[in-house]
C-alpha cells in the first residue's frame, strides 16, 4: 500500500464520517437532555428523501437543504410530542419513526416521481460542490504534505467542514454555555432543574430541535453524496451513530473520533474486498459488522465503561 | 379504587388507537392521490376473497404470530428485544443446518428437529445480549440491534462461502430434501374435501404457532417461572425481595424470546422456499414489535394482531399490484400503528380516564 492510497482511503474516511459525525452529535444533544433518539436513521432518511426531492425541483440543493432539515425537525416534533408531551416510550416512538421514513419516503417518493421509490438523480448546482481550499493546487506538488492537504483536507463540500466545525461548537454550548448547562442536567436529575424553576420540556424540546437541525444536515449531505435518494439509502447509519455515541461517551470530541474511526473501518471495507493478513484472509462481511461488534464490546464494559446520562429514556412527571 | 374498568384497558385504547392509526395510513392513501375506500376493498378482496389470498394471509400470519410472541416474551420482563429479526435469521441457519444434515424420511421427524435446530440458534443469538444485559448492564435494545446487524452479515459470510451449492450463480442454500417438506393447507385439507389453493404458502406452521400460542398462556399465567418474569417485569426491587434472580430471569426470558423467534424459520425457510436465502425474514421481526404492542402481550391479542398485519401484508402487495401503491404503505400503517398504541398511549388512555372518572363520580352522586 503506498502513499496515495493511505491519503485516498483517509480522504474517504472522513467524506463517510461526515453523515455520521452530525447524526452522532443530534444524539448527542439529544440524550444529554434525557431524551433517547432511536429514531435518528428515521430522521436521516426524511432529510435525504425531502432534500433530494426539493433540490430535483427547484435545482439548488441549499433549497434541498432547507426541506431536508425541514422534515427531519418534524420528525423530532413527532419524537417530542409522543416522548415529553405525551410521556410515551422514547424507544418505542424511535422505533415507529423509523418505519414511518422508511415508508413513507417510498410511497411519497412513487407518488410524486414514478421512479419506483427514487428521486431524480441529482448533478450540477442540485448538489454540493467540493470546496478547493486556497493554494492547494500549488501545494500538491510538494511531495508528502502536498498529496495530504490537496487531497484530504482540501476538496470536500461545506457540510463536511460545518459537521468538523460543529465538534468545538458543540463542546462549547454543552461545556461553556448557560444553555449547556441546563440542558445536560436536565438529562441528568431533571427535578432539579425543575425546581430551580426551568422548564424541563422547553429544554428537552429545544434539544430535540438541535438535534433535528444536524440530522437533516446529514441526511442532506448523504442525498447530495449519492446524487439523489433511494429506497433506505441511510442503510442503518443511524444505529452506526448511536453505536458512536456510545463509543464515545456522550462526549463531543471523542464522537468525532469514534466517528473517524467508523468512516475508516466503512472506507476500507469498501475498498478491499477481503483482507489477507498473512495466512488469515479477514472477510468483506466481517469489516461491515465491525462498527456493531466494538460498540458490543465497548457496552459490554470491557473497554472503559459507558454510562448514559442517568435520567435518559425517562418521560419526566412533575410531583405534584 | 382503578380508574378504569378491565376491558376498557384491554380492548377499548387498543381499538381507539388502530383507528386512529388507520384514519391517518387512509390520510396518506388520500394524500398521494388514492381513494382509501377503493384501497380497503382491494386488499379485503386480494386478503380474504380466495383461497391463494388466506394462505398467504395465514402464512405471513404465522411469521408474526412466532415474533410477536418473541417480543411480548420480554416484554412481561419489562425487555425491549428488538433483535427479533436477527433472532429469526439465525433460526433460519439452525433450521437449515438441520434439515441438510440428513435425508429425513418423513416430516413428522424433520419438524421436530428442525423447530430445535431454529430455537436453539434463535435462543443462541438471544444470549449474549441477554447475557451483557444481566451480568454488565449493557442496554438490551442496542445491543440487539447491533445482533440484527451482525447477524446479518454473519448470514452473508456463511450463505456465500459455506452453504451455497459450488457452482451456482445464486447465494442460496441447496435445496431441502423432499423428505423434509411440510403440508401445505392444500394437502392437509384435501382429505376433508377442501380444495384449498396449491399455490399459497400456508402450512403446517400455523398449527405450530397456535400451539406455541397456547404454550406461551400457560407459560407466562399458569407457571412459577411465568409468575417471576412478570414480577420481576412489574418491579425489580420488589422481585429481587422475593428472592426472585434477576439475572436468571433476564437470560431465561431472552432465551425464550430468542427461541420464539428462531422458531419462525419452519415457517418462512422450512416450509416456503425450502432452501435458505438471503433476508428471508423481511421484515417480520419488526412487525412483532407492533403485533405484541397492539395485542397488549397477551397471546389472543397477538394473534387477532397477527392475522391483521397477514392482512396488511398480503393486501398491501395486491395494492401494489393493482392500485400501484408501492408495498412500502404497509411499513407506514406498521409505524402508525407502533406510535398510536405503543408510543402516544397515553394520548388515548389521559382522556378517557377523565372520562370514567367522571362518570363514576356521578353515579356516586
Amino acid at each position: 500500500m503506498d502513499y496515495l492510497t493511505i491519503i485516498q482511503i483517509l480522504d474517504s474516511s472522513v467524506r463517510l464520517a461526515t453523515p455520521l459525525l452530525l447524526t452522532c452529535l443530534a444524539g448527542l444533544f439529544s440524550e444529554r437532555a434525557g431524551v433517547v433518539d432511536i429514531g435518528l436513521e428515521g430522521k436521516l432518511l426524511a432529510a435525504a428523501f425531502l432534500s433530494s426531492a426539493a433540490a430535483a425541483v427547484t435545482g439548488s440543493i441549499w433549497i434541498g437543504l432547507l426541506a431536508g432539515i425541514a422534515g427531519s425537525l418534524a420528525f423530532s416534533m413527532i419524537h417530542g410530542l409522543a416522548s415529553i408531551t405525551f410521556k410515551g416510550d422514547q424507544l418505542i416512538s424511535g422505533v415507529a419513526l423509523n418505519f414511518l421514513a422508511a415508508g413513507l419516503t417510498v410511497v411519497v417518493g412513487q407518488s410524486w416521481f414514478q421512479l419506483g421509490g427514487r428521486t431524480p438523480s441529482l448533478n450540477g448546482a442540485e448538489r454540493f460542490s467540493p470546496w478547493t481550499l486556497p493554494f492547494s493546487e500549488a501545494l500538491a506538488k510538494i511531495p508528502v504534505i502536498g498529496p495530504a492537504y490537496d487531497e484530504l483536507i482540501s476538496g470536500h463540500t461545506a457540510l463536511t467542514y460545518l459537521a468538523l466545525l460543529s465538534v468545538p461548537l458543540s463542546w462549547w454550548v454543552l461545556y461553556r454555555s448557560r444553555f449547556g448547562l441546563r440542558l445536560r442536567a436536565v438529562g441528568e436529575n431533571p427535578s432539579a432543574v425543575d425546581t430551580a424553576g426551568i422548564s424541563v420540556v422547553r429544554l428537552r424540546y429545544a434539544a430535540l430541535v438541535i438535534a433535528g437541525v444536524l440530522c437533516g444536515l446529514a441526511g442532506t449531505y448523504l442525498a447530495s453524496l449519492a446524487a439523489g435518494f433511494v429506497k433506505d439509502m441511510s442503510a442503518g447509519r443511524g444505529y452506526i451513530a448511536l453505536a458512536a455515541l456510545i463509543f464515545a461517551k456522550w462526549r463531543p470530541w471523542y464522537a468525532l473520533w469514534a466517528t473517524l474511526l467508523f468512516g475508516l473501518l466503512e472506507a476500507i471495507g469498501n475498498r478491499y474486498q477481503s483482507i489477507a493478513l498473512g495466512d488469515i484472509v479477514i472477510p468483506v462481511q466481517f469489516m461491515q459488522a465491525l462498527p456493531y461488534i466494538l460498540t458490543v464490546i465497548i457496552l459490554a464494559g470491557f473497554v472503559g465503561k459507558a454510562i448514559p446520562p442517568r435520567a435518559s429514556g425517562q418521560s419526566y412527571v412533575k410531583e405534584r | 379504587m382503578s380508574k378504569m374498568p378491565k376491558w376498557a384497558d384491554a380492548v377499548l385504547i387498543p381499538l381507539i388507537s388502530i383507528l386512529i392509526a388507520f384514519f391517518f395510513s387512509g390520510v396518506v392513501i388520500w394524500a398521494i392521490g388514492k381513494d382509501p375506500f377503493v384501497a380497503i376493498k382491494t386488499m379485503v378482496q386480494g386478503a380474504f376473497g380466495s383461497t391463494q389470498g388466506v394462505g398467504y394471509t395465514l402464512y405471513y400470519a404465522t411469521n408474526f404470530i412466532f415474533t410477536g410472541l418473541a417480543v411480548a416474551v420480554a416484554y412481561h420482563a419489562r425487555l425491549f428485544n428488538i433483535g427479533g429479526e436477527g433472532q429469526a435469521t439465525l433460526g433460519g441457519l439452525g433450521v437449515t443446518l438441520v434439515c441438510l444434515a440428513v435425508p429425513w424420511p418423513h416430516w413428522a421427524l424433520a419438524l421436530p428437529a428442525a423447530m430445535i435446530g431454529g430455537a436453539l440458534f434463535g435462543a443462541a443469538w438471544a444470549f449474549i445480549p441477554a447475557w451483557l444485559q444481566a451480568k454488565r448492564g449493557s442496554h438490551i435494545v442496542i445491543t440487539t440491534i447491533m445482533f440484527n446487524y451482525i447477524g446479518a452479515a454473519l448470514l452473508g459470510y456463511v450463505l456465500l462461502n459455506v452453504l451455497k451449492v459450488p457452482g451456482s450463480m445464486l447465494t442460496e442454500s441447496a435445496r431441502f430434501p423432499a423428505g423434509a417438506h411440510l403440508p401445505t393447507f392444500h394437502e392437509m385439507l384435501a382429505p376433508f374435501g377442501i380444495n384449498f389453493n396449491k399455490n399459497a404458502p400456508a402450512n403446517m406452521s400455523f398449527l405450530v404457532a397456535i400451539l406455541a400460542s397456547v404454550a406461551f398462556y400457560f407459560l407466562i399465567w399458569r407457571t412459577r417461572l411465568g409468575y417471576e418474569i412478570r414480577a420481576y417485569g412489574q418491579s425489580e426491587t420488589a422481585a429481587k425481595y422475593a428472592g426472585i434472580n434477576p439475572a436468571r430471569i433476564v437470560i431465561i426470558a431472552m432465551l425464550i424470546s430468542g427461541a420464539l423467534a428462531g422458531l419462525m424459520a419452519i415457517n418462512n425457510v422450512m416450509g416456503e422456499a425450502e432452501r435458505l436465502i438471503d433476508n428471508a425474514v423481511e421484515g417480520a421481526g419488526f412487525i412483532g414489535i407492533a403485533v405484541a404492542l397492539m395485542g397488549r402481550n397477551h397471546p389472543i391479542g397477538i394473534f387477532l394482531a397477527s392475522i391483521l398485519f397477514g392482512f396488511l401484508y398480503q393486501g398491501g402487495a395486491e395494492l401494489a399490484f393493482w392500485e400501484s401503491i408501492p408495498r412500502e404503505l404497509v411499513v407506514v400503517i406498521q409505524a402508525l400503528v407502533i406510535m398510536f398504541t405503543g408510543a402516544l398511549d397515553n394520548m388515548v388512555r389521559v382522556p378517557l380516564e377523565k372520562l370514567f372518572l367522571a362518570f363514576s363520580k356521578k353515579k356516586e352522586a
